[in-house]
């Protein structure tokens, strides 16, 4: 799907064959609009970059600073097969940008004995479909390393980087959004970015931070989102929400890809509805941001949450459960989720799966006629 | 530092002269492993050098015939009869064409996805045509030609890529990840390595029932590095299981090779230290990887006991369709492979030796499959994908009512959108 390569001598008989079926549909329109971010981290030059390569530079600026950080995980050395690691192994040797065996559970172990040890620890798990086998070391131990030891030992200097959520043609094991099992674990910090901008300060955040994090980078971006980023490091603060856009009638809360399809929702209802919608990136999933959340609640009386993940257990939950508890007086309408279905990720149902603009349109009008009823 | 270890183990050794061991011990070690010796059989040593610990000789591997297709050693030509040989060789011309056309066909954006079995055909066939057909294959996700062998046909394969409504899996699968209950071949599961500790449960599940079959898994030299593989190895060895471990060692596991994988002995290298047998045999030679298996599986059912095979070959192919592998090795390295050491040349080879096939056979048979495969095509292409109310299917025995209620309010939202979605490619 990231190459093109030299077309065989079969193709042409492919075309002549099957030109006449009369039945080639156009395959993998992407399900969203890319919202550029116009927020400015910093000041200073700019340069017009996609996602991977807005990570590559917060990663080779990591290793050139620190002499302690290194960077592996399954096929990182020739680049990675998002191709976040390009380069890096070739500017700092092999001992410090390496593949490793093939074993997430050996990844995240061996990242966490580093980060004990001193070194900062940038893991790559190749898919976050293909994080379990990792989760006893991750929920086990990078998150209770701390509190366990009274404060004496923690792997902080850890960061797991791993591409997650919707692409268009994954299915079950190249789609999910694992960002809720992660949630669900007190001592570890999970991030999701939107875009370039936020994948570079966000990940320098998340890499300095004196606890472990899980950055979870939606897969579909990575050159699909494309803008100017400031060209020095720069960080962004965990834990803070973003209002990407200010809206008066309905709150929109999203993260990762999902917030352009928001982005999109604010102007529909506002063109189709009149309806005036304010648009959320969480940014960070643990520790969130209530502040944010809260206040938007609290002035718009109405709130939908949408990602990706099933509806069941996912953060949407947790999200709502605490407006209810926080802003009940302020509600004029239940808390609304546009999710995943309670399925694995479906392969060729994915249009009908994933909450697309439409099912979160509705939803934002639905939210709002109740006011009436 | 050595001082210690050398008192330390010099205390040890004069203790045990003392104090054998526990009753509990010696129950234990009465096993019948050889690999287990016990605490009063042991043999001990008084000097301690790390060097000596480091020799040990490679297993070599068997082959049975060259690269020109002779056989070296007649005594091992297998005696296979020749309408079963044809077929051998015929899925694998058959496997490559496919290859051909799917790897060009998601090119094209009519599939979304594709993997190759380029240069490992002959482990496919060689160890599904020594096996019964109802012994029970787990499966990692480049082993096409077993299926090809077993008989699951061009139309499951492309009905399955294209995720139509004739897909047995419902299209809920990217495409590769075929499963047929009826050849018992287990469905493909994309996370690496999963497989095989399944696969030891299921050869225990055989041997309690007395079915007399047995299991085959097959995996990569990428996927053994997984903890699942220890737990599979040491569960088969110790629960006793009818299982040949089939591990395709290809080189690559996406861009890795396989020095950065592992060292010491390779995959069969493991068996000794799991107290396993393993063969390491030539993986592009069929009649090799064929002996190989045959003796594996009467191994593991006359004896009950776990087998590795590790068939060394090469992925002459990209990982994927999502890989190009020029970005990590040298294309000269995957032309030399092709040219000096290809399988279903080889293959060639043997049977033009034996005067049961040639040149003009090859072309008129290409050709054959060539449209075979292509027609196959273009009639999944042309079938709708099921209709999308099998999202929600399968998820459960019986759909439970949270679920039954979101299909609900997606057939609302269809029916008020329905210009929004693809409804027309669905039933």
């Amino acid at each position: 799907m990231w190459y093109t390569r030299p077309v065989s001598r079969f193709a042409g008989q492919l075309r002549i064959l099957l030109n006449n079926s009369g039945n080639t549909e156009v395959r993998f329109a992407s399900h969203y609009k890319y919202y550029e971010d116009k927020s400015k981290p910093s000041n200073g030059e700019t340069a017009r970059i996609n996602m991977y390569n807005a990570i590559t530079e917060a990663m080779d600026y990591t290793l050139e600073k620190d002499p302690s950080a290194i960077l592996f995980g399954e096929d990182v050395a020739f680049g990675g097969v998002f191709r976040c690691s390009v380069g890096l192994q070739k500017k700092y040797g092999p001992d410090r940008v390496f593949n490793t065996p093939l074993c997430e559970q050996g990844i995240a172990g061996f990242a966490i004995g580093a980060a004990v040890a001193g070194a900062t620890a940038i893991a790559e798990i190749q898919f976050a479909d293909y994080i379990f086998p990792a989760f006893d070391q991750i929920v086990n131990e990078a998150a209770k390393y701390r509190y366990r030891s009274g404060g004496q030992f923690d792997c902080g200097k850890l960061t797991i980087r791993t591409p997650c959520s919707a692409v268009g043609h994954g299915a079950l094991y190249h789609s999910q959004s694992p960002e809720a099992y992660f949630a669900h674990t007190p001592g570890l910090k999970v991030v999701v970015p939107r875009g370039p901008v936020k994948a570079k300060g966000l990940l320098l955040s998340c890499i300095n931070d004196k606890d472990p994090c899980i950055f979870l980078e939606p897969k579909i971006l990575y050159r699909g989102a494309v803008e100017e980023v400031p060209v020095d490091p720069y960080e962004i603060p965990l834990g803070q929400a973003e209002v990407v856009v200010p809206g008066s009638q309905v709150t929109l809360i999203g993260w990762g890809t999902q917030v352009h399809v928001l982005c999109e929702v604010a102007e529909m209802a506002q063109e189709k509805h009149n309806i005036s919608c304010e648009v959320i990136d969480l940014c960070t999933i643990l520790p969130w941001d209530e502040d944010t959340v809260y206040k938007s609640a609290n002035k718009t009386g109405h709130v939908i949450v949408a990602h990706e993940a099933p509806l069941t257990g996912g953060f949407g939950a947790e999200i709502a459960a605490s407006i209810q508890e926080n802003c009940f007086l302020s509600l004029e309408a239940p808390v609304r989720r546009v999710t995943g279905f309670d399925t694995p990720f479906p392969h060729i149902f994915e249009p009908f799966y994933i909450p697309d603009k439409w099912r979160c349109l509705d939803a934002v009008v639905d939210i709002v006629r109740a006011l009436n009823h | 530092m050595f001082g210690r270890i050398t008192t330390s183990l010099a205390s040890a050794a004069k203790k045990s002269t003392f104090k054998i061991c526990s009753a509990q011990q010696l129950v234990y070690f009465s096993s019948e492993s050889p690999a287990v010796v016990s605490r009063a059989q042991q043999e001990w040593f008084y000097r301690l050098d790390l060097k000596e610990q480091e020799s040990s000789t490679p297993i070599p591997t068997y082959r049975v015939m060259d690269e020109q297709g002779c056989v070296i050693d007649p005594s091992q030509e297998p005696k296979i009869e020749v309408d079963k040989l044809l077929k051998m060789y015929k899925s694998m011309v058959l496997l490559n064409t496919m290859d051909k056309i799917l790897y060009e066909s998601q090119r094209q954006g009519r599939i979304s996805f594709y993997m190759t079995s380029f240069g490992e055909e002959a482990t496919h066939l060689g160890s599904a045509a020594a096996l019964n057909d109802n012994d029970l294959v787990y499966a990692q996700y480049r082993e096409c030609g077993v299926l090809v062998w077993r008989g699951f046909g061009l139309d499951n394969l492309m009905n399955q890529c294209y995720g139509n409504k004739l897909d047995l899996g419902k299209g809920k699968q990217m495409p590769c990840h075929f499963g047929s209950k009826d050849i018992n071949f287990i469905t493909i599961s994309s996370p690496l390595t999963t497989q095989l500790p399944q696969a030891v449960g299921s050869a225990y599940a055989y041997k309690r029932a007395k079915v007399d079959k047995c299991v085959i898994c097959y995996f990569g030299d990428g996927a053994a590095s997984e903890g699942d593989a220890h737990a599979a190895f040491n569960f088969s060895a110790t629960l006793e299981c009818p299982i040949i471990f089939f591990c395709r060692n290809n080189g690559y596991a996406i861009s890795t090779p396989t020095k950065e994988q592992y060292r010491g002995d390779g995959i069969a290298g493991r068996g000794a230290a799991y107290g396993m047998k393993a063969i390491r045999v030539d993986g592009n030679d069929i009649l090799a990887v064929y002996n190989a298996t045959e003796a594996a599986r009467k191994y593991c059912l006359e004896e009950n006991k776990p087998i590795i095979i590790e068939a060394m070959t090469y992925r002459a192919g990209h990982h994927s369709t999502s890989d190009d592998s020029t970005a990590y090795r040298n294309i000269e390295e995957v032309k030399l492979w092709q040219q000096e050491d290809n399988p279903i040349t080889r293959t060639f080879k043997y049977l033009a030796n034996k005067q049961l096939w040639d040149a003009s056979a090859q072309e008129d048979f290409e050709k054959e499959v060539k449209s075979q495969v292509l027609e196959s095509f273009a009639r999944a292409e042309k079938v709708k994908k099921p209709v999308w109310s099998e999202m929600f299917t399968d998820v459960y025995h019986d759909m439970p009512k949270h679920l039954r209620n979101q299909m609900k309010s997606l057939r609302g939202h269809l029916d008020r959108n329905p210009q929004q979605y693809p409804l027309n490619n669905f039933t």
